[in-house]
């Protein structure tokens, strides 16, 4: 496998990026450029990102690179809306001259992003960027330099947008993370399902296992260094944990005659919640990783799966059909007594909790048609956010503001693709995949 | 030899070889090409052949939608595949669980398991040994048909009963 060895250097030169302020008095200014995107948002704020400045030739095409990924990251939010630069009156020719605030007024940028960057013989990357309230006339917050290596330079231009995003918005950041998916390939009643990472915004993707066994659901640890997933290599479904940088695999849990599925990480990193079915009857159970202990949560006759603990790790959420019909629970995260929190029509699957731990996002299948829906940790306030004929398996973004799912079209020639689409349920878009693909997991923020 | 055929999928796992796959027997005719007896035991004609079992008895039955209630022609099916497996004893089998695509996946897992046991259980029930059947569950992974309407979700609602060599130890 030289994938392997290709997957190892490049998260390895990753890690090398690291970030300083250079402006100390650095200050977070809330002024009158803020978008609150809890609210609607009728009009995307108009910005500009020249060029940035290439501070020595090896930068050039970097310089230029860097410019559009902060633009894509921005306007793939929906929030944001770029002014192309033939619109342009002002240049920016060096990052230190003063700006031309009028010049930026007149074509009605709101916000300015500037930059330059530096590559060194050796492949070191510099990138500083300032971002300025063009009708305040002033910066807002201080610059940043931002350090790493030519092969992460999209780590660099994503930490530049999430920084201008979360000055704006007054939300966390997101462009810097990952995703894990299953890559689809073959017909339907043959399906070839490999595990596959890439960047948020579908750049930089590789595998993780090749297609000889059926693989279902990777999900992230709390700190990205590792995957849960199911893999039928024994011919039979059983959790897999693999370690993201060297992709290295041990099977979780070895119960003979059982099969475990759905799993995912607690909070801690260390716990591990998934269902094992035995005899016929699905249950939730409950690993310690370092231990090796297991906790059986729930005793039901009935399906109890798709566990998801809350971000403070004291709940868990989950599905089951005691009621007759797919629904959703919460429950101590010791067990104990289940407390049903869906009451709409349809069936509810899929929980989990979003990192903000202010909200659920599950799949709801009602009519005939699958929905991703959100509601809030007591079941009220569910608002649907997509409808299509198989909408399934909702991730939440590091911020807990965006929801990336799987939507799979019908019939013969039916396949799957990945969406993201706003937790308002605006800006549903499609993310870009070499192949079909399913059931991603969002990391969290890079570190 | 039910311990061999263990030994033989652990070993298939560990090298990672491309037919560990386990839905490719229930296309075929189960393990019987590995018994190195070919010919006869392919052909549905020879009531001792896995291919009889699959074509003549019939190796599936089929369920409604979100149940794993066996129904009475069910129940036939399967009373006919415990009298084939009482009269060959030298096969085991392996009982999948499906559904059809309208669910979300680890339902499906859940309801495939279901489906697989209440076949394990009746086949149970008409005496045969429990040591010579396993489950496993493809909940909504491997439909055998692939169009988006009942007339196809009828039959990936399945189960099925795939024959493979082993069993003369049990």
């Amino acid at each position: 496998m030289t994938l392997l060895k290709r997957l190892t250097s490049v998260l390895v030169m990753a890690l090398a990026i690291n970030a300083v302020a250079f402006t100390l008095q650095a200050q977070e200014r809330t002024g009158p450029l803020r978008i609150e995107i809890t609210e609607g948002v009728i009009e995307p704020l108009p910005f500009a990102v020249p060029d940035f400045v290439a501070e020595n030739r090896a930068a050039n095409d970097m310089a230029r690179q860097i410019a559009e990924v902060v633009a894509s990251d921005l306007s793939g939010t929906g929030l944001f809306r770029r002014i192309g630069s033939d619109a342009f009156i002002s240049n920016i020719t060096s990052f230190d001259s003063p700006v031309q605030y009028a010049d930026w007024r007149a074509i009605n940028a709101q916000a300015l992003i500037t930059g330059s960057v530096n590559v060194t013989a050796g492949g070191r990357v510099t990138v500083k960027f300032r971002l300025f309230d063009v009708f305040a006339g002033s910066e807002m917050g201080g610059g940043l330099q931002l350090g790493g290596t030519t092969t992460s330079w999209r780590r660099l231009a994503h930490k530049v947008a999430d920084t201008v995003y979360s000055r704006i918005t007054g939300e966390g950041p997101y462009f810097d993370s990952r995703v894990v998916f299953v890559s689809e390939t073959g017909p339907k009643s043959d399906r070839r399902k490999r595990l596959a990472i890439m960047d948020y915004d579908g750049a930089n993707p590789q595998f993780l296992t090749d297609s000889s066994s059926l693989v279902l659901a990777p999900r992230f640890s709390p700190t990205g260094d590792r995957i849960l997933y199911t893999s039928y290599e024994s011919g039979f479904p059983r959790i897999f944990v693999m370690n993201v940088g060297n992709v290295s695999r041990r099977a979780l849990d070895d119960q003979q005659g059982a099969m475990s599925f759905a799993p995912r990480f607690g909070p801690d990193g260390n716990t591990v919640v998934y269902s094992l079915s035995t005899g016929g009857n699905t249950d939730i159970y409950k690993l310690n990783l370092q231990s090796g202990e297991r906790t059986r949560l729930t005793s039901a006759p009935s399906i109890e799966t798709a566990p998801s603990f809350s971000p403070d790790g004291r709940q868990i959420v989950f599905e089951s059909d005691r009621s007759g019909t797919q629904q959703l629970y919460t429950m101590p995260a010791n067990g104990g007594e289940p407390r049903r929190i869906s009451f709409g029509t349809g069936r509810y699957g899929t929980p989990v909790w979003s990192p903000r731990g202010d909200m659920i996002a599950f799949t709801k299948q009602n009519q005939g048609r699958f929905h991703i829906g959100v509601m809030r940790t007591d079941g009220s306030e569910e608002r649907l956010l997509t409808a299509s004929f198989l909408d399934e398996g909702p991730s939440w973004s590091p911020n807990g503001r965006v929801i990336m799912f799987m939507r799979e079209t019908s019939g013969a020639g039916g396949a799957p693709a990945l969406y993201s689409v706003d937790v308002s349920g605006r800006n549903l878009r499609r993310v870009n995949t070499n192949t079909a693909a399913s059931d991603p997991s969002w990391s969290p923020l890079l570190p | 030899m039910k311990h061999l055929s263990k030994a033989v999928l652990v070993v298939a796992a560990l090298t990672l070889a491309a037919c560990t796959d386990p839905s490719r027997l229930g296309g075929g005719y189960g393990g019987a090409g590995a018994n190195g007896a070919a010919g006869g035991l392919n052909d549905p004609s020879n009531p001792i052949s896995p291919a009889y079992f699959q074509q003549t008895i019939g190796d599936r039955v089929l369920f409604a939608v979100d149940q794993s209630t066996l129904s009475d022609g069910a129940r036939a099916t399967l009373a006919g595949q415990a009298g084939w497996l009482a009269e060959n004893p030298e096969y085991d089998a392996l009982i999948e669980g499906h559904a059809d695509e309208q669910g979300t996946r680890e339902y499906n897992l859940a309801l495939g398991a279901r489906r697989a046991n209440a076949v394990q259980e009746y086949l149970t029930s008409r005496g045969v040994a429990p040591n010579r059947l396993s489950v496993v569950s493809f909940g909504k992974e491997r439909p055998i048909e692939v169009c988006s309407n009942e007339s196809c979700y009828e039959r990936n609602r399945r189960a099925v009963t795939v024959i493979s060599a082993g069993g003369l130890g049990s």
